[in-house]
């Protein structure tokens, strides 16, 4: 064989290796939303949003798991989110260039791929072990920390993209920096701001670690921020694992109401995001 | 006639003080929950880590009943849960970064690398129970039979596909990493490459450079400090994931030398044991291995950040 039939040979090889690669990741995201759609409907019912978790062998629903689960997210966020919104204002407006601000991306960096049962522990020892029982606010407070950084990147990086003459016509005109902030940039990095949120909703809303030992379950319905609450995710964990055939298709169930949330949150996010880069490139 | 009134710039400034003071208080928090963490854990931990000592990391021992404990065994289980999912989806996660990049037809790009990113925002729990109920009995079938089959046999590596095919175990967990964090190392390597000047990949091209030359000689080269952060963040996520391979492992506290055998890893035995712990050593055995995790995988992906960093200044200059 010549040279460069050899070098064709290779280049094909290694191509060809390169799409099954592809085919084998797309694959294993068909196969895994397959699983999950012809083990979940078998389980969807109205039962799933009126009654409660059942104990073994009866029939029952996923309604206060649901409802924990909601109220768990949206608290987490509802702390989280200002917390990450103000930050990343502050490394766009205030201190872009500073030590403190690079140190600070770094650590956001670092907390954004941490563990999230390190997180879990951090929650218990703080909250969890003061307050001497596990609570939904213990759990709302893990996923908090879990959204920050999630918020704090995305608000920066929109913030950093709304044009600088905008910015200085507003200081142009007398503005401080807190009211061109609020009344300029904000309003122009909108969209990307919520893209964040939508991706911090969707991070934390599958989360399961760091519920395990701050909100735990609670096989009943219960409003109660001060006590334990059920929650899907660790509800499938627990279902999943038991040797019930009831409380498997309820797990099963769960997973693809909590899969289709996030894969649509997900897309919602990235719909948005490409909407507000049309409209940049179009103004 | 505008008047410049004093009461109103006084006011303007106590908001603007106000204002800077939430932003970079809600920044400094930032860095007070890294700090947190670490001197929280440090302090669950200590009872272990003064009662054991260093014999901590060194024993394989894990025994509620006798208070003894040692985290040999869910090291041991991380790191090579950790190595498997690695030497799966690096190359796996190159191919798909190389496909998107340079083969894919531009009407699928798109597509295919949202596909991809929604692979990644898939919970981690989900990749559990599909990994137990679906992956596992697959390879107790087909997989493993024919591993101990065909490798057992061998001399060396042999003794890593002994034993029964249980389904679940150390392979099938490093397995369903490897799909976890595959979309993480494609959709990072996907941007490291786009990153490499198109010109540069043109000179190659216009040398008579094959497709594959260009990656391997051109691209390759110019974005290493990249793929290696790619990576090295891959890892980071590997070596903490705690759901899916809670649901795989198979939690048993012991290091055998078969890779079919079930083990157990750090987040997976703090998942399975923390709420069951009685008895302070106990549970703060279990914070310990909390503190390891968190000082591994702090180190793996602050030098990914790294690495990163400077591939980004690079392509700022």
């Amino acid at each position: 064989m010549n040279r460069r039939a050899f070098r064709k040979l290779k280049n094909g090889m290694f191509l060809s290796l390169s799409l099954v690669a592809t085919l084998t990741g797309l694959a294993c995201l068909a196969a895994i939303l397959w699983t999950l759609i012809s083990h979940g409907v078998a389980g969807m019912s109205w039962h799933l949003f009126t009654q409660m978790t059942p104990p073994p062998g009866s029939q029952g629903g996923l309604l206060n798991a649901l409802y924990g689960s909601a109220v768990m997210t949206l608290l987490g966020i509802l702390i989280g989110s200002p917390i990450g919104v103000l930050a990343g204002t502050y490394l766009s407006e205030y201190g872009r260039n500073s030590g403190l601000s690079a140190a600070i991306r770094f650590i956001n960096d670092v907390l954004l791929s941490a563990p999230s049962i390190i997180i879990g522990l951090f929650v218990y020892e703080l909250v969890v072990v003061r307050m001497g029982h596990f609570s939904a606010l213990a759990g709302a407070f893990s996923l908090a920390v879990l959204a920050i950084p999630v918020t704090l990147r995305t608000t920066e990086d929109m913030l950093n993209l709304v044009p600088l003459g905008m910015k200085d016509s507003s200081a142009a005109l007398g503005a401080y920096p807190w009211r061109t902030t609020l009344s300029v940039l904000y309003p122009a990095a909108r969209s990307g701001i919520v893209t964040g949120l939508l991706l911090a909703v969707a991070r934390i809303s599958g989360e399961t670690a760091p519920l395990l030992f701050t909100a735990l379950n609670n096989q009943f319905w219960s409003t109660d921020l001060n006590a334990p609450m059920a929650n899907l995710p660790v509800v499938i964990f627990q279902f999943a694992l038991s040797p019930y055939k009831d409380w498997q298709d309820l797990a099963w169930a769960g997973a693809l109401i909590i899969t289709l949330t996030i894969l649509l949150l997900s897309i919602a996010a990235r719909v948005l995001l490409a909407v507000l880069q049309t409209e940049r490139g179009a103004g | 006639m505008a008047i410049i009134d004093s009461r109103h710039a006084a006011k303007q400034l106590i908001y603007e003080r106000v204002f800077r003071g939430a932003t970079l208080s809600a920044a400094i928090l930032v860095l007070l929950i890294l700090g947190g963490v670490a001197v929280s854990l440090v302090r669950g931990a200590w009872p272990a880590l003064a009662h054991f000592g260093f014999r901590f990391v060194t024993r394989e021992v894990w025994n509620p009943v006798t208070d003894e404990y040692g985290a040999l065994a869910p090291i041991y289980g991380t790191l090579v849960t950790s190595v498997i999912a690695m030497a799966l989806a690096v190359p796996a996660g190159f191919g798909i970064a190389l496909f998107l990049t340079e083969l894919c037809p531009p009407l699928l790009k798109r597509p295919i690398g949202v596909a991809v990113e929604l692979l990644a925002a898939v919970p981690s729990i989900i990749f559990g129970i599909w990994g137990l109920f679906v992956l596992a009995p697959v390879l107790q079938r087909h997989v493993q039979p024919f591993l101990i089959e065909h490798l057992g046999s061998i001399d060396v590596i042999g003794k890593l596909f002994k034993g029964p095919p249980f389904g679940i175990g150390i392979l099938t967990a490093g397995l369903v990493l490897a799909i976890m964090v595959l979309p993480f190392i494609a959709a990072t390597m996907r941007d490291v490459f786009d990153t490499v000047p198109a010109m540069l990949k043109e000179s190659g091209y216009g040398l008579g450079a094959t497709t594959w030359e260009v990656i391997w000689n051109v691209v390759v080269p110019h974005s290493r400090v990249g793929i290696v952060g790619g990576i090295m963040l891959g890892l980071g996520r590997a070596l903490g994931e705690t759901m899916a391979v809670t649901f795989v492992i198979g939690n048993a506290h012991r290091i055998s030398s078969s890779l079919l055998a079930p083990g157990t890893t750090i987040s997976s035995s703090i998942a399975n044991e923390f709420t069951e712990a009685v008895g302070d050593l106990y549970t703060s055995s279990l914070i310990a291995l909390g503190l390891l995790l968190f000082i591994i995988t702090f180190a793996v992906i602050a030098a990914a950040q790294w690495m990163l960093r400077r591939l980004e200044q690079r392509v700022a200059v």
